[in-house]
């Protein structure tokens, strides 16, 4: 038995879920496979949350416009979706002359780019955005801006399930085949069949695009580690701060981002590895991330310390290359019906909604895209008790008592919210998805407190068994059964 | 406009600390005063504390701690002091002026004097910064305390424990009763960070190894946890480049050190003191924002409860001073560094010879370290108690070594799954693993009494199983499927 749609896409990263977000406003029957029991669970969550300008990359390069369209759009977009995203600027802080010259030549590409907004600025005004910060100058860029990585890319795919998407969690695709105008796809146990398909796999968009006939490109995996500091330090750091970047390195340099919420981030390091799996920390890249960091923000202490991650870019250049590819994104000449995107690194994040508009023209030129009257581009997001006054927190708990109920006591979460984010429409229970969904152990105490109502609450809601929870993915059991 | 219900006094944390402090403050006459819990129930981390040894010098008992917060949960109910549970501060001004969340609406109240008694948090991993995987199965100590004790979830099979702080000493004891292998408990500093009575009953007891001058230096495994890399240390706690060992484990416990809970005082612009990480305050307890005092473990990280009690009721009676505008000449309360015992610079010592062994008092928290010379069963000598009870102890451990422990005993239709429980009286050490046994067995119904029997007489050792806590009927039990709703 297969399951049928028109189109199917291959795992549900920030792009995945922006094109399966596009595609739902045609009528077209759509599924997103993806390997991990929930969407963002890759690259797409572990890195800046910053939105950036576009005037790090190459003119004329796909990355280059992508990255200044997504950035102009992102406030309808964000107002759509209904998710946290703050127009902070950032500045790039310089100390020597063959850093101003650098950052001369980078405000020149930006505004080849068509980036606003950009403009060399000296120390005063260094201080009066930044005080905390060093640097002797710096560009300012007014449109850059910081969002919430896995809330952006969970409400694009909730409005693209909303909009008649399916999603298929713990669904690794194992084959493909194309017979007679129809592909089969094997994934987890079960068969899919499509007419098209898109490659959104990441870290893995090579080898999908091989199992798709094209063996051309290798994905070169690159570690990028952060330190994620109290929200103590976030008052001292409102707007990203970034150093001069190397060009040959290809990342940007460990720069220090404010998140949303108020905590800081410090990285991320550039190391080429050969595992695609290999999330892990290293103690001499974590030393170096406070070195480096503490050059242009000098209050970044041990008793700040929240919690380290690794984040993976799937780079299409090796190290000694060095530097950056531009996006691949391409339909070919001998496979009309497979979409690849692949190399999909920084600044995809800011590129997902022009990506995804252009993997829909790409497909138009091969399948009769019809608009979908009922597509509906509004998503609502949990009502977060914490931002609000005492007034609009007493109505709340008047519609709601479980809005009486404090879960995490470090971010002020309320049981309503636990709730809301463990009823998601995606049916996703990992522990880590409901933190994703409503920031419940991402506090000081780092679950301390609120884990254990988590885990209750999951039980009770879902009612799977303890040995059942799981943290973040397969095999990642909490429990091993009851104690008596 | 939102109601402000007025008070004398208010009391932030229903643990021991807030107990201790409201009970005396309403001995001492001030009578209008609301304590404020977070948890569906009084008694703070002691209901998790399940095991034996609070109490013994508050009230020259040996009590567990659910037991121990019971005597302060009566008087409270006893004298009729007003406290709401389940009732989270979210906000504190300098004014004393304190908003708290609850299920029937936000609760403002204006207090004279408002008492800080939130407790302490753990430091996760994330705090220490250990490189690696990021798998399932670490937990820090109190959080795996909290799953098994009180919410009936086993965490792990084969257990590293990173640090000797009591709570990790106490869980390396409660996993290996319930079944766990205990690997070995890791501990980066020269000596244990938890009282040499818990290295002797709870990892000597159990033969589970301590290492010293070690560390976990990496995490390893992408889902569950597979395994630790544990490092010996130099003098700046460095890791020894080649004394890397790896241990196969499914769950790391981390009891690597208590951090005072001040996010609410900080609020009201309270200041912290630096070496305590709690409210810096003067000789009445009170921090640099008047009328405002701090007790138990958010004003630091105390190693006994009995300490807290004694020093949260003097600090009581500091804030009566303060409300009768009398606290200039009142006696001074607290003294920081009083009652910090200084911790024994010793380890326990295992049998020396057939006649000459080191033994560690386990009768109260000094643990004097006492050298006793025997001939088989009798003693010929002993030197370094303190007390009658050591000279006592040190004979039985020769001739018949006794214990006490605590247990878990399920309930049906409570509130609570489990029941915590302890034996009336010692059995002989070689037992403890049988009466275990017959403890898994029990099952018993709600509503539980502390105090009330659950095994008499238990394997005809001449001593019960008793409760520990109460455990009320949970109403919304669902009778066939065994599971609460």
């Amino acid at each position: 038995m297969y399951k049928n749609y028109d189109v199917i896409i291959i795992g549900s990263g920030v792009i995945g879920s922006s094109v399966a977000r596009e595609l739902s406003k045609y009528k077209l029957k759509t599924a997103v496979l993806e390997k991990m029991p929930d969407v963002c669970c890759g690259t797409s969550a572990r890195n800046s949350g910053v939105l950036h300008a576009g005037f790090n990359n190459k003119p004329g390069s796909k990355m280059a416009r992508f990255c200044v369209e997504g950035n102009a759009g992102f406030d309808k977009l964000a107002a759509e979706l209904d998710i946290p995203f703050r127009r902070t600027g950032k500045l790039i802080v310089g100390f020597t002359p063959e850093d101003r010259e650098k950052l001369e030549q980078l405000k020149e590409q930006g505004e080849k780019n068509g980036v606003p907004g950009l403009k060399i600025v000296d120390k005063a005004f260094i201080k009066s955005k930044l005080p905390y910060v060093e640097g002797e100058f710096a560009m300012w860029s007014g449109s850059t801006a910081i969002l919430s990585p896995f809330e952006y890319t969970i409400a694009l795919a909730e409005n693209a399930c909303m909009n008649g998407v399916d999603f298929f969690f713990g669904h690794e695709v194992t084959g493909i085949s194309d017979n007679d105008g129809q592909y089969i796809i094997t994934a987890g146990t079960e068969d899919f069949r499509a007419k098209y398909v898109i490659n959104c796999a990441g870290l893995y968009s090579d080898k999908i695009a091989r199992m798709l006939g094209t063996d051309e490109y290798t994905i070169y995996p690159c570690k990028g580690e952060y330190y994620i500091f109290d929200k103590k330090l976030g008052a001292k750091l409102p707007v990203p701060a970034y150093p001069v970047p190397n060009i040959k390195t290809g990342g940007l340099g460990i720069h220090l981002t404010p998140s949303v919420e108020g905590n800081v981030f410090v990285g991320p390091s550039n190391e080429y590895i050969d595992d695609t799996e290999d999330y892990a920390t290293e103690k001499d890249v974590l030393e170096m991330l406070i070195r480096d960091g503490l050059k242009i923000f000098p209050y970044l202490t041990r008793d700040m310390f929240i919690r380290n991650f690794t984040g993976i870019r799937p780079k299409l250049v090796s190290k000694s290359e060095g530097g950056y590819h531009d996006f691949v994104i391409e339909r070919r000449e001998e496979t009309p019906r497979a979409i690849n995107l692949i190399g999909i690194e920084s600044p995809g994040l800011t590129s997902a909604q022009p990506i995804a508009r252009e993997v829909a023209g790409l497909l138009g030129e091969v399948c009769k895209l019809v608009p979908d009257p009922d597509f509906n581009p509004y998503r609502k997001g949990i009502v977060t008790f914490r931002d609000k006054t005492p007034e609009e927190q007493a109505k709340l708990i008047e519609e709601n008592p479980d809005y009486g109920e404090i879960i995490c006591r470090c971010e002020t979460i309320t049981k309503a919210e636990v709730l809301a984010a463990i009823n998601n429409p995606l049916g996703v229970h990992t522990v880590t998805g409901i933190k994703y969904r409503c920031r419940t152990m991402m506090g000081r105490c780092q679950g301390g407190y609120c884990q254990m109502r988590v885990t209750d609450l999951i039980q009770q809601e879902t009612g799977c068994k303890p040995e059942e929870v799981i943290y973040n993915r397969k095999g990642a059991y909490i429990f091993t059964g009851r104690v008596r | 406009m939102m109601e402000m219900l007025k008070k004398k006094a208010a009391i932030i944390g229903g643990g021991p600390a807030g107990l201790s402090a409201a009970v005396k403050l309403y001995e001492s006459g001030v009578k209008d005063i609301i304590i404020l819990e977070r948890e569906p129930r009084l008694g703070g981390i002691l209901n998790q504390c399940i095991h034996d040894g609070f109490g013994l010098a508050r009230f020259r008992e040996a009590l567990s701690g659910p037991e121990y917060a019971g005597r302060y949960i009566d008087k409270v109910h006893e004298y009729g002091i007003e406290y709401l549970t389940d009732c989270m501060v979210i906000n504190l001004t300098g004014d004393k002026e304190i908003t708290a969340d609850t299920s029937k609406g936000l609760v403002h109240i204006k207090a004279d004097a408002v008492i800080l008694a939130m407790g302490c948090r753990e430091r996760p991993r994330g705090a220490m910064s250990i490189p690696g995987d990021r798998p399932s199965g670490v937990f820090t100590a109190g959080v795996a305390q909290n799953y098994i004790n009180i919410r009936n979830e086993a965490i792990g099979k084969n257990i590293v424990i990173l640090g000797s702080g009591d709570i990790g000493l106490i869980m390396a004891r409660r996993l290996t009763l319930e079944g766990a292998k205990v690997l070995g408990v890791y501990e980066i500093a020269k000596y244990p960070g938890g009282l040499p009575r818990n290295i002797e009953q709870c990892l000597n007891d159990y033969d589970i190894p301590l290492y010293l001058n070690t560390t976990v230096t990496r995490i390893k495994g992408r889902s569950r946890l597979e395994s630790v890399v544990v490092s010996e240390v130099d003098e700046n706690f460095n890791p020894v480049a080649g004394s890397e060992r790896e241990i196969k484990c499914d769950t790391l416990i981390l009891s690597v050190g208590l951090i005072p809970e001040n996010e609410i005082s900080l609020m009201a612009g309270v200041e912290l003191d630096p070496r305590t990480q709690g409210p810096k305050i003067d000789a009445y307890g009170q921090s640099s924002v008047p009328g405002i005092f701090a007790v138990g473990n958010a004003l630091k990280v105390y190693d006994l409860v009995d300490n807290v009690s004694v020093e949260a009721e003097r600090i009581a009676e500091a804030v009566k001073a303060y409300l009768d505008g009398a606290l200039s000449g009142a006696k001074a309360a607290v003294d920081l560094d009083r009652f910090i015992i200084p911790k024994p610079k010793y380890l326990p010592g295992k049998a020396e010879s057939d006649t000459e062994r080191q033994i560690v008092c386990i009768m109260c928290p000094n643990g004097c370290l006492m050298d006793v010379k025997h001939e088989g069963n009798k003693l010929i000598s002993c030197e370094g108690y303190s007390c009658p009870r050591g000279l006592e102890y040190a004979g039985e451990e020769i001739s018949a070594p006794r214990r006490n422990f605590a247990s878990l005993v399920k309930v049906n239709g409570g509130e609570l799954p489990l029941v915590s429980v302890r034996l009336t009286g010692v059995i002989p050490k070689e037992k403890i693993f049988e009466v275990e046994s017959e403890i898994q067995k029990a099952e018993t119904d709600a509503p539980v009494k502390r105090g009330q029997v659950i095994i008499s007489n238990v394997l005809s050792l001449g001593v019960d199983v008793i409760a520990t806590k109460d455990i009320q009927i949970c109403r919304n039990f669902d009778k066939n499927s065994q599971e609460m709703k």
